[in-house]
Parts: C-alpha cells; sequence; structure tokens
C-alpha cells in the first residue's frame, strides 16, 4: 500500500458544504416537532429595581398560554457560569434593560406579540450605573444606593466581579524595578485607550426547541434541547441546577448553527433553559427563537474596555517597564467576564520584552446586559491598547514604529511577561520584514506622505504586531480533560465523536482531515456524529481557538490508538489499504460488539501555571501576527475607509488553506467593522440601535481586498503542526487602522469604534474656536496622551 | 383570507393565505421551502433573498398578495435532481460557504449578477451582492466563488 497524498494542507470540501449550498442544512427555525408550541420572553423594560407587581390584561385568555415565572423553577434560579448570581429568570429585582422575568407559550406564535404586550410590569426603580467610571465611582464614594452588584462567595468584591495583578517577576522586586525604571527612564509616555461593545451579528439569531418528560406525579424526569450553540455541555450543566437532574436526564443537541463568534458560547444556556421550562409547563415541545432587535438588545456583546499605560522607555529606544490599567465593563452579571479578563490580562503586555511589567484588570458591573464572549475575549481589547501605545512611544522618542518595535520583540527562549519560556521558535523580526514587503508598506509610506501634500484624501498605513494564545489559560485545558471517541460504523467507517461543533468555521472538515490522515483513509469514508450528548463525550467547549490543537491532537491520538487496537486484535497488516482497513475495523466489531478507540487530554510535559500569581505557562501555544492596514480618509466627509488589508501570521502548519484564508479574512472583516463600523449605541444601559439598518457591519461593497499570508513553522502542540487560528485575526485589524490614520493625517484617535463623526468632531476642534481651537494637530499633544521627558519637559 | 397562485422553482401553487402574510413565511410555513432564512426581518441581511419573475427580493419584505400569478425561483430550485449548479459548486470548492446561513440568498443574488453580468468586474460583484449579509466570510472566499462561477458560465 502506497501512503495516501497527505489531506492535512489540501482543501478538501465542506463536510457539510453539500447541504448548506443546496439551502438543505437544517437549522433550528427550520425544524419542527409534533404538538410544538411557540415560546415568548417578558423583560425587564427599566434597568434597575424591585419588582412590585405583575398584572395581566383581562383582554386576553391567558388560560390558553403557558406561563412560567421565577417561582415555578424546580431547581436553583440560576444560568450557571462561573458564579451563581445570573438568575435564569428575575424574581423580586431587575438588574439590567431586557433582563427575562416571565416566559409565555402558545401554540399559535402570533397571539404571542400581544401576550407579551399584555403583562405590565411595576417597579420600585433604583439608580443604574451605565459606565465603567460610574461604577467605579460608587465603590469610590462608597455610594451604597449605587453598588448594584455586592461581592459574591464565588469571587469579587463590590461592583467588581474580578480582579488581577500580574507582575513580570516576583512581585516586590518588580515593583521596585518599576519604580527604579520610572525614575531613569529617558521618557516616560503615558496612555488612554477605549474600545466599545461590539455585537457579534451572527446572520441566525438564537433559538432553541426543548422537550421536557414528567413522571406520573407530575415531577420532570428529563428533559432535551436542541438549537443553535457553540457548547452543549455548557447547556447540560446549566440544565442540571435548574432542573435538578442529574447530567444524563439533560440530553442537549446541536443543530446546524448559522454563526457564533461566541455569542452561542454562554447565551445559550439561559434561552435553553427557559424553553425548557416552558416545555415542563405546557407539556409541549417549545420553541424559542430570537428575533434580530430581541438578539441584539437582550443578548450578550464584546465587553467595553479601558485601558491605560505608563511606559518606561529608554532613549535607545528600549522598553524598561510598564504599567499597564485595563478595565472592562462586564455588565450586570458576571457570566464569562473573569475569564474574558484573563484573556485580557495576558495578552495586554504584547510580543514584546518587559525588564518589569505589571498589570492590573478588572471586570466592572453595570446595569447593562451582560457582556459575553466574543472572538478574541478580551485580548482584542488590550491589545488595541497596547498596539496604539507602541506606535505612540516610537513618535515620541523619534524612532519609526517599525524600528522602536524591533528592539523590543520578543524572540526564542525569552519569557513571556507570565514568565512562560518561548521553547517553540519566534521570529517576530521575520514576520515583520515579510508582512511590510507583502504590504508594499516602505514604499507607500513615503508615496502618500508626498501625495498627501495634494490632496483632501489623506492616505496611511499602519501596522499591529501581536499573539494570540490557543487554548484555555493556564491549567484550563487539565480542569477540562477533554474526552474523544473514535468509532468504527457497522459499514466500516470511522465515526468522530465530539462535543466540539462546526458553526462555519470548519470543525467537521479539519477534524475528518486529521482522522483521515492519520488512518490513512479517504476524507469520504470519515464521519462526525451530530453534537448530541447522549452520544457524544464531553471533548470540551467549541471556543478559545482550541478545536484544531486540542481536540485535532485527541482525534490523531485516537486514530493512532485504533490502529493499534486493530493491529493488537486482528492483526491489520502495518501497510494496509481502505479495504483492510475495514475488513479489519468489522472484524474486530464481530469479536467485540463495537469499535471504540477513547482518548483523554493529557497535559504536555512541564506545564506550569499558578493561578494565584498569576505566572507560568499561560497557553500551550501562540499564534504570532503582523497585520498592515492601509486606510484613507477623507477630509470633505471625515470618512475613513481601510483601502487595503495584509494579514500575515504563524499558525504552525496550515490545515486547510481555503478554511484557513476563510478563517482570517473573517476574522479581519470583523475587526474592520469593530474599528470603523459597529457602534452600539446605549440609552440608560440599553441598547438603541438594535437592528441591522442602524448598526452597520461591513457589507461586500465596504471592504477592501484583504490579502492572508501565512508562515508555515510546524508546532508540537496541534496535529500535523497545527496551532490554534479562529481568535487571532480579530486583535490585530482595529490597531493597525488607526495606527494608519494617525500615518495619514497626523491625529491619534484612541477610540474605537472611531465614525465619521468621530472625525469630523476631532478636526473641527482644531480649527473652531469656541472648542478651545488653540490645540494643534501636532500627534504629541493629542487628547488622550500625556507625555513626560527631559526633552518634552524642558 | 386570499386565493393566491404562483409557480415556485417550476411547480404551480395556489394557496388561500392572509394577503399581507410575507412572503418568507409562505415559503417556509406554507411550502416547507426552509431554504430562505430570516435573519433581520427588515430586508437588511438578504438571508430570504428569492428570485421574483427574475428580480432579486427580500422574501420578508413582500406581501404575499404580490406575487400572485408571478413566477419564484427559491434555493431549492437551483440545483437540478440534486446535481449542483456551478454557482453552487464554485461556492463550495471556493469556501463561499461557511456557517451556510446566508448561503442560500447569496447563491440567489449570484444568479441575478451573473444574469447581468456575465463576466462582472470585482467591483460590479461587491455591490451586487452589498444587500446580502455575511458575517463569516469577510466575503472574499465568496467573490473568488463567484469569479469562479463566471468563469464556468454558470448562468
Amino acid at each position: 500500500m502506497s501512503q495516501r497524498k497527505p489531506i492535512l494542507g489540501a482543501s478538501p470540501l465542506r463536510k457539510e458544504g453539500r447541504a448548506k449550498v443546496l439551502g438543505a442544512a437544517q437549522y433550528i427555525d427550520d425544524l419542527s416537532l409534533p404538538g410544538m408550541w411557540f415560546g415568548a420572553t417578558v423583560r425587564s423594560s427599566i434597568a434597575r429595581g424591585r419588582i412590585r407587581s405583575i398584572t395581566f390584561s383581562p383582554e386576553i385568555d391567558w388560560s390558553q398560554f403557558a406561563i412560567v415565572r421565577a417561582s415555578d423553577i424546580p431547581g436553583e434560579n440560576t444560568i450557571v457560569h462561573l458564579t451563581k448570581d445570573h438568575p435564569c429568570l428575575a424574581a423580586d429585582a431587575v438588574n439590567h434593560p431586557e433582563e427575562p422575568i416571565l416566559l409565555l407559550a402558545h401554540p399559535d406564535k402570533t397571539a404571542l406579540i400581544a401576550a407579551v404586550r399584555g403583562v405590565s410590569i411595576d417597579y420600585d426603580e433604583l439608580p443604574g450605573v451605565f459606565t465603567i467610571e460610574e461604577s467605579e465611582a460608587a465603590v469610590e464614594n462608597n455610594d451604597i444606593e449605587r453598588i448594584i452588584w455586592p461581592g459574591s462567595d464565588q469571587g469579587g468584591t463590590a461592583n467588581c466581579f474580578k480582579q488581577y495583578l500580574m507582575y513580570s517577576g516576583d512581585a516586590r522586586e518588580t515593583e521596585d524595578g518599576l519604580a527604579a525604571a520610572f525614575e531613569t527612564a529617558d521618557y516616560i509616555v503615558e496612555g488612554e485607550y477605549h474600545t466599545g461593545a461590539q455585537e457579534q451579528l451572527y446572520i441566525e439569531n438564537n433559538g432553541v426547541i426543548a422537550e421536557c418528560n414528567k413522571d406520573a406525579e407530575g415531577n420532570v424526569t428529563d428533559v432535551c434541547v436542541r438549537g443553535s450553540m457553540q457548547c452543549p455541555y455548557y447547556l447540560v450543566h446549566a440544565l442540571t441546577l435548574v432542573f435538578n437532574l442529574p447530567e444524563d436526564k439533560c440530553r442537549v443537541i446541536q443543530v446546524e448553527t448559522g454563526g457564533a463568534f461566541g455569542g452561542k458560547e454562554d447565551f445559550p444556556s439561559v434561552i435553553g433553559s427557559h424553553a425548557a421550562l416552558l416545555a415542563m409547563k405546557c407539556s409541549h415541545p417549545v420553541k424559542i427563537t430570537y428575533d434580530r432587535a430581541e438578539d441584539m438588545a437582550a443578548t450578550t456583546k464584546r465587553h467595553p474596555s479601558r485601558t491605560r499605560h505608563r511606559t518606561a522607555v529608554s532613549k535607545e529606544g528600549k522598553l524598561l517597564g510598564g504599567s499597564i490599567d485595563v478595565a472592562i465593563d462586564g455588565g450586570a452579571y458576571a457570566t464569562l467576564s473573569p475569564v474574558v479578563l484573563s484573556r485580557a490580562t495576558i495578552h495586554a503586555p504584547g510580543p514584546y520584552q518587559w525588564p518589569h511589567i505589571r498589570v492590573r484588570a478588572k471586570a466592572m458591573a453595570t446595569n447593562i446586559p451582560p457582556h459575553g464572549a466574543f472572538r478574541g475575549f478580551g485580548a482584542p481589547q488590550s491589545l488595541f491598547g497596547l498596539e496604539r501605545h507602541m506606535d505612540k512611544i516610537a513618535r515620541v522618542i523619534g524612532l519609526t514604529p517599525e524600528e522602536f518595535r524591533r528592539r523590543n520583540f520578543l524572540a526564542t527562549g525569552d519569557c513571556t511577561a507570565t514568565g512562560q519560556p518561548l521553547v517553540e521558535p519566534v521570529d517576530m523580526q521575520h514576520l515583520l520584514t515579510r508582512a511590510l514587503e507583502e504590504s508594499g508598506y516602505h514604499e507607500k509610506l513615503a508615496r502618500f506622505a508626498e501625495e498627501n501634500k495634494h490632496s483632501s484624501i489623506k492616505r496611511g498605513v499602519g501596522f499591529a504586531s501581536f499573539m494570540h494564545g490557543t487554548g484555555f489559560t493556564g491549567s484550563g485545558e487539565r480542569r477540562l480533560n477533554s474526552l474523544v471517541y473514535l468509532d468504527v460504523l457497522e459499514d466500516g467507517r470511522p465515526q468522530i465523536l465530539v462535543s466540539s461543533t462546526e458553526f462555519g468555521q470548519g470543525t467537521n472538515t479539519i477534524l475528518s482531515q486529521v482522522a483521515a490522515q492519520t488512518l490513512n483513509l479517504p476524507y469520504d469514508d470519515i464521519v462526525v456524529a451530530q453534537p448530541d450528548t447522549s452520544v457524544v463525550p464531553n471533548s470540551g467547549p467549541t471556543v478559545a481557538s482550541r478545536t484544531a490543537m486540542i481536540v485535532g491532537k485527541l482525534v490523531e491520538r485516537a486514530a493512532l490508538q485504533m490502529l493499534t487496537m486493530l493491529r493488537d486484535d486482528v492483526k491489520l497488516p502495518e501497510d494496509y489499504s481502505p479495504a483492510e482497513f475495514k475488513a479489519a475495523a468489522l472484524a474486530y466489531r464481530a469479536k467485540h460488539g463495537s469499535l471504540r478507540s477513547s482518548v483523554r487530554y493529557e497535559p504536555p510535559a512541564k506545564i506550569f501555571w499558578d493561578d494565584d500569581l498569576y505566572r507560568g505557562d499561560a497557553y500551550p501555544g501562540y499564534a504570532w501576527a503582523v497585520y498592515v492596514a492601509e486606510v484613507a480618509v477623507d477630509l470633505n466627509t471625515y470618512m475613513a475607509t481601510c483601502t487595503r488589508f495584509d494579514a500575515l501570521q504563524e499558525v504552525g502548519m496550515v490545515m486547510h488553506p481555503v478554511l484557513a484564508k476563510g478563517q482570517i479574512e473573517g476574522g479581519v472583516a470583523q475587526g474592520i467593522g469593530y474599528a470603523l463600523y459597529e457602534k452600539c449605541m446605549w440609552k440608560d444601559g440599553r441598547m438603541m440601535n438594535n437592528q441591522m439598518t442602524n448598526y452597520i457591519m461591513p457589507t461586500s461593497a465596504d471592504l477592501p481586498p484583504i490579502h492572508v499570508h501565512f508562515e508555515e513553522v510546524p508546532s508540537i502542540h496541534g496535529p500535523g503542526g497545527a496551532k490554534g487560528i479562529g481568535e487571532l485575526p480579530m486583535d490585530g485589524p482595529a490597531p493597525a487602522i488607526l495606527n494608519a490614520i494617525e500615518n495619514a493625517t497626523g491625529v491619534a484617535f484612541n477610540t474605537i469604534p472611531l465614525l465619521p463623526e468621530d472625525i469630523f468632531e476631532r478636526f473641527t476642534s482644531f480649527t473652531t474656536p469656541s472648542h478651545g481651537g488653540s490645540e494643534d494637530i501636532d500627534p504629541l499633544t493629542d487628547i488622550d496622551t500625556e507625555v513626560e521627558s527631559p526633552e518634552v519637559n524642558a | 383570507m386570499s386565493a393566491i397562485s404562483f409557480t415556485v422553482n417550476g411547480n404551480r401553487q395556489t394557496l388561500d393565505v392572509a394577503p399581507m402574510k410575507r412572503l418568507l413565511d409562505v415559503l417556509r410555513e406554507d411550502l416547507h421551502l426552509t431554504g430562505a432564512k430570516e435573519g433581520c426581518g427588515e430586508g437588511e441581511c438578504g438571508a430570504c433573498a428569492v428570485l421574483l419573475d427574475g428580480d432579486l427580493v427580500n422574501s420578508c419584505l413582500v406581501p404575499a398578495l404580490q406575487v400572485n400569478g408571478s413566477r419564484l425561483c427559491t434555493i431549492e430550485g437551483v440545483s437540478t435532481e440534486g446535481r449542483l449548479h456551478p454557482i453552487q459548486q464554485c461556492f463550495l470548492e471556493r469556501g463561499g460557504a461557511q456557517c451556510g446561513i446566508c448561503t442560500p440568498g447569496m447563491i440567489l443574488a449570484t444568479h441575478h449578477l451573473l444574469d447581468k453580468y456575465p463576466n462582472p468586474t470585482l467591483e460590479q460583484i461587491q455591490e451586487g451582492l452589498a444587500g446580502n449579509l455575511c458575517r463569516c466570510t469577510g466575503y472574499m472566499r465568496i467573490f473568488e466563488s463567484v469569479q469562479e462561477a463566471a468563469k464556468a458560465g454558470a448562468v
């Protein structure tokens, strides 16, 4: 037998692609169960207060409806994430607009619209806090009225869900080192950077169908929820608490999912629990699908953030020490904020050598619907601040952004800010060189500077250098303890059983490639089981850029183990054809009744992480990247447009070039939206532009050509040398674009999203005396950055 | 209720429906053609796009009565006996479909575009698909799929 052509690194057809292009793929709203009712949610109309009374309009025949309130919950009234502060249904108090209070179900979904309006809720309103600053002020002033979150025995203090304090070494030594660095530095550069909330805007809204069985006494015996989601076992866990049932009585089935991006990581636990409660109440299957307005107003978004930098630098352009303070707005309940904050903290120092660094981070409570997971998970926020700040420092000390970064890049053998030695090769110098070449950066820098003198359209180029850790943070993978199965079906085809879900990113395809390559079988022979928790094991959540590297490696190990089983037991020859594999697998099945290779995660040797000190090996591996943006800022319309984008990354070996390009391009597009288009407008904690009409994501006409380049360096961690890829492309675009805008206009903008009205305001403030027009366009005096240096102060 | 009659994917249909019922709901609920998706319900995303007498329309904005006597093509009518249309084949091969929820509308928009411009420029493709939002791909693989379909003489 000859070895087949490698399938890893080729681009076989997406496993479920045929059904998708035919329009035959069945998403949750395409499914119906016999006797199914429809569910709807009655939500809080205020941001914060106590529920005084709930009244039902006499004009509606409520006997036709199933009604669920908090008191109907058979188990705990909680949606569990890391803490239990988040109620499934508000019982006495509400803490954010659109908080679920009551659930309604009816056989006719059109009857629900009037019914939701027919429920009136009276409140005793309490003052709300809506920004990080208001939340901090309440704590500082001990303003009891505005302490909106009390702290919990699972962590957190008043108004603050979580804090981290991370040092690049021993705490005292680092503080001493920092003090000395700021004392002796040639320059001290400060800056403050802000990022806004961002809606995931998957095109398929959240939706589920739930069923519930009861015994003769009417007690719930088991529940089943199918729906659009990333993490079936998260929902299982939520249901076990809400229904007080064991895990095996809470079945969850993921169906075809129309985009997720983190927005279907934790939220399905809410809508899934709600539908199951309604199914319990009405004894029918119940479908809840949100419409766009409800989905945008009530579900999670990316955390808004504020990052403050204070950096000591030598005149030679070496970083001497840094203090970084990151704050994120977590919304009304803790949900995933502590882990989002963790990733923000660890990524805040970026791919640089810091002799001394301290990162202080906190997640504050506000009366806004809880913010949650969104591709990048904290890293886009802190990396935006860092990469804008790096350009600032370069300007202050008179080096180019390129040269300044080159003098401080991490390299192979160095330690990251958490003290993790970079054992695998890292070559940021080369990545930067190649990215600048691929994008024509230097030529454009010179040309645009010349052309801009004679044009009201100012063009510029900028870049960002960054990394993204793949897999769960620190000891996370060890705790997940993921399990995968590889079976052989009765027709002899191998079947992968994992809870890792497909939602467009290519899970089915790449895992099949890994199995096909390892088993030396045709790709088309590999089957992927539908993620149904009654069938598939818990291979962990589909998040954190972990599927290819962590779960892929487990599939590889399961395949190798299966070959050993077949060789040992039924004498599969060393060299075999697909027909011989099938014969051996079927012989094994005939002998034992089934063939299953089961593999559990084993942490790589010498991985060490200290959760208390926040020191050690933060991630098994990192993807490294340099992204270059080219922009045009039209000073007639004040519109900034990205006109070309180059994304160069080192993500290990590329498993599937077509899918990988698609992942990067899609992430870059979301990053361009994050920087220039997508603005959540808030009023008293409520999203006001909860429509696609006025929340603007990039269309096909808005995006520039996106050029994707890979530098392939095999990693020891993933199958076939692969690393994670999913979140990385979200991190770089926003700072690269704002760096390019500063290059184009000479003006430093440090807040995203940056819309034309923001640019207008800033530019007109330079020329309109009533706005204090003595400001000049010198970026050193930009409004967000303070600079201290002997030269400047002299 | 009003009786309306039209052809869908070559099949004649006569239905008794509320005249203002959305065409999207008529397709999905009455005819069980679930390929058209609801993404926004306000004509912004194009996930519900279908061809109405050859024009690309958002079926969430079209009242049922308006299709009386019309000829409709949905994603289910693009392939022939399970054989992929060249546009579908190119989307499949080139990575034009990721999560797949925008794909039916995107393929019909491509069909409409290539009807108008058999060899479209990149700008024509960008404009022609601007009414169909895709959150996964960043559109680059979609542009390539459309260009390949044009090369294959898809329409």
